[in-house]
């Protein structure tokens, strides 16, 4: 079976598992085309007006792909952390293409959720394996080896401080080898905050890590952040936070600003209207505010943002920082 | 101590009552405003989202009064509404206020952690005293809630215009001002009286609303223009499908205390979205299915812009709307929303929900 997976939203947190699991399910699995300007119509079209950009994209690369597809996964995330979720909107994510896109093809969308516990994963592998027909044993047998990719996918990225990014058509899984990030040791060194799906998509991004380093900048993300240190930054909140993308930005930049490394800029690229950015950003921004070792930037991105206008704020800041390392 | 809290709609009156009884001082925020809503919106972050705002706002207005304790409700998610408190703390630390923050945390299952937390208030008070102040509070907002619901149906069929506000009015202060619970009886059987002598026009054929969505948009009367009023002005019965008191068994009690009726109410939203998304935004699909097989005239969605749960609800809504073939408005208010351009879409509705509703009478069935 054709199995298609929007490169959108979690595809650059899960995209190793999902496309190893279904492949060792014996089916074939359709990536959509890069975010482009199509898709970004469509999604605008389709998704419903309130909806914060990267739900509208996720909207496009579902209309890119449903022809091409026998069926789409669409998963429920409701938790990739006991305790923890996403956000409500990625709770209500099939409900809403469901609701919003005609047409369809037969859709996945097995929850997802370790809340409780972290058994909740294999739980949502065995779901979608009984949807597919397949025995408990091969389910099983593909989740295990689609976890250990998986798993060594992940490590390798904070090793060799990997961002998934795709080149071209050619997903950052595939596309192994280049990315590796090299840089002299008198680098500046840019923490940059956001959603996985917001940062690594170059079009909804406006190529925000590409400009960052042909500058010469060394960019740093949460997802090369050795999670041990995430932690240890999250634990300077006074209460946890319950959202997980949220509580890995603020762990990243307590734990970068309270010296565990120096750095010398961070930027938080965030989405216009979207709750939990809402929330984390005036955590960060306050907590920066008070001690202000490190210059900081927010620049909200929608449908509306200008490149232009991006690229001036974007070498502003650089021009500030690299005054600031020279001095 | 001075202790203060948010408001809520008519959430002050229950909270004032329970803690004067245990001898707290209280300093209860002036009822949101304009200057409420300026001051909350001045030191918030931008997307914050509307009752983010508007809370900070009380918070300021009661700590210039000299409140020095805020009690504030708290979450485990998936909605922002379990980190506000933890948010505003730090912005108003920032504005230079000095003041203590008790957070009560739902408690899931320890209903002692939340005593405990009013003992610390009200510096430990017996255990019997809080359950008697709590009972009165508990039953003045039981009270409140139903006087809610009479004046959503009486507005509509009031011979003398404005009556029933009057009536509602002075019924609030009566609430307020009954120290026991011998009081507060003396006090429903004057308010039972009062509204029996509001004179009625005929109750046949009226048009009937429901109202669903974000709880704190639906149960603030300031952030939503009073749309109660308003509807009843224009001759609409409405049904407001969350009360503050459901709102405190869901929010604010362990869960074997909790009814099992929302439970049930939320399979009806199953066709649409299956499962919680958070805050009420099944829940608010599962109220318009429900309101459909009332037969209901007409829905109206309320909830703040970019608030997440009631995105998912009104996405699904058209299909909603079709399916069960009830006419549905969604109102999406931030601090920039006008009271005018909001007259105008009321009206606009309840035309169309009246032809609708005459078109019916006369079989011609038509929607969609
Ligand atoms: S976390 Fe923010 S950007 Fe992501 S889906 Fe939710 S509201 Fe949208
Ligand atoms: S339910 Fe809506 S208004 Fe309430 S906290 Fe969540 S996003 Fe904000």
């Amino acid at each position: 079976m054709r199995i298609g997976i929007p490169r959108a939203l979690f595809y650059y947190l899960y995209y190793p598992f999902w496309k190893t699991f279904f492949e060792a399910l014996g089916h074939q699995v359709i990536l959509s085309n890069p975010t482009n300007k199509k898709i970004l119509k469509d999604g605008l079209e389709l998704a419903v007006d309130d909806a914060c950009l990267p739900v509208k994209v996720f909207h496009g690369h579902v209309v890119d792909l449903k022809d091409k597809v026998d069926a789409l996964y669409i998963p429920r995330i409701i938790s990739i952390e006991p305790k923890e979720f996403i956000c409500p909107k990625f709770l209500g994510l099939p409900d809403m293409i469901k609701s919003s896109i005609p047409d369809l093809p037969p859709i996945i969308d097995s929850d997802l959720s370790i809340y409780k516990n972290k058994r909740g994963f294999y739980e949502h592998a065995k779901s979608i394996g009984t949807k597919l027909g397949h025995t408990e044993k091969l389910t099983a047998r593909a989740f295990r080896t689609a976890l250990k990719k998986l798993n060594s996918y992940k490590k390798s990225q904070i090793i060799e401080e990997r961002l998934p990014l795709d080149s071209g058509q050619k997903s950052f899984f595939e596309d192994y080898q280049s990315k590796n990030q090299n840089y002299g040791e008198s680098a500046l060194k840019v923490l940059l905050l956001g959603h996985p799906y917001n940062i690594y998509d170059n079009y909804i991004s406006m190529n925000i890590i590409g400009k960052l380093q042909r500058y010469g900048v060394k960019v740093i993300t949460p997802e090369i952040i050795p999670t041990q240190n995430l932690s240890a930054g999250s634990r300077y909140l006074n209460k946890k936070l319950f959202w997980t993308l949220g509580k890995n930005l603020i762990g990243s930049a307590y734990y970068y600003m309270d010296g565990g490394q120096p750095i010398d800029g961070i930027i938080h690229l965030a989405s216009f209207g979207c709750g939990p950015d809402s929330i984390v950003g005036e955590l960060l921004e306050r907590k920066i505010a008070r001690s202000r070792p490190v210059p900081f930037i927010r620049i909200n991105i929608d449908e509306h943002s200008g490149e232009e206008g991006f690229n001036t704020r974007l070498e502003a800041f650089l021009d500030l920082i690299e005054g600031g390392s020279r001095r | 101590m001075k202790v203060t809290f948010p408001h809520m709609g008519n959430l002050y009156i229950p909270l004032k009552s329970f803690f004067e009884s245990l001898g707290v001082e209280v300093v209860v925020p002036p009822l949101s405003s304009k200057r409420t809503l300026e001051l909350g919106c001045k030191y918030s972050p931008e997307f914050a989202c509307l009752p983010f705002k508007v809370t900070l706002g009380n918070f300021i207005e009661a700590l210039e009064m000299g409140a020095d304790t805020i009690v504030m409700a708290g979450g485990i998610g998936p909605c922002r509404f379990g980190y506000y408190a933890e948010v505003q703390r730090e912005i108003l630390k920032d504005l230079g206020y000095r003041f203590e923050m008790v957070v009560l945390e739902p408690p899931q299952g320890h209903v002692w952690d939340l005593i405990k937390k009013f003992k610390h208030i009200t510096s430990n008070r017996s255990f019997k005293e809080i359950y008697v102040a709590g009972k009165l509070a508990w039953k003045k907002l039981l009270m409140a809630d139903r006087l809610d619901k009479l004046a959503n149906r009486l507005r509509a069929v009031e011979m003398e215009k404005g009556k029933t506000d009057s009536v509602y009015k002075r019924a609030l202060n009566l609430i307020t001002e009954a120290r026991t619970e011998q009081e507060l009886g003396a006090a429903r059987q004057q308010i039972v009286k009062e509204i029996s002598s509001i004179k009625k026009a005929s109750e046949k054929n009226l048009l009937k609303v429901g109202l669903v969505g974000e709880i704190y948009t639906l149960l603030e009367p300031f952030v939503n223009f009073n749309i109660e009023k308003q509807l009843g002005e224009l001759g609409v019965v409405v049904d407001r499908s969350i009360s503050i008191s459901q709102w405190v068994r869901e929010n604010l009690l362990p869960s074997f205390m909790k009814s099992k009726e929302p439970e049930l109410l939320a399979k009806l939203a199953e066709p649409y979205i299956p499962c919680f998304v958070g805050g009420h935004g099944r829940e608010s699909v599962a109220q318009i299915v429900s309101y459909a097989n009332q037969g209901v005239d007409g829905v109206i969605h309320l909830l703040p812009l970019t608030c997440m749960p009631e995105i998912v609800a009104k996405s699904v809504l058209p299909k909603v709307s079709k399916i069960h073939s009830i006419p549905v408005m969604t109102l999406v208010l931030d601090e920039h929303s006008a009271e005018t351009g909001l007259r105008t879409r009321l009206e606009a509705f309840v035309d169309l929900i009246r032809e609708r509703k005459e078109e019916k009478e006369l079989g011609v069935l038509s929607w969609n």
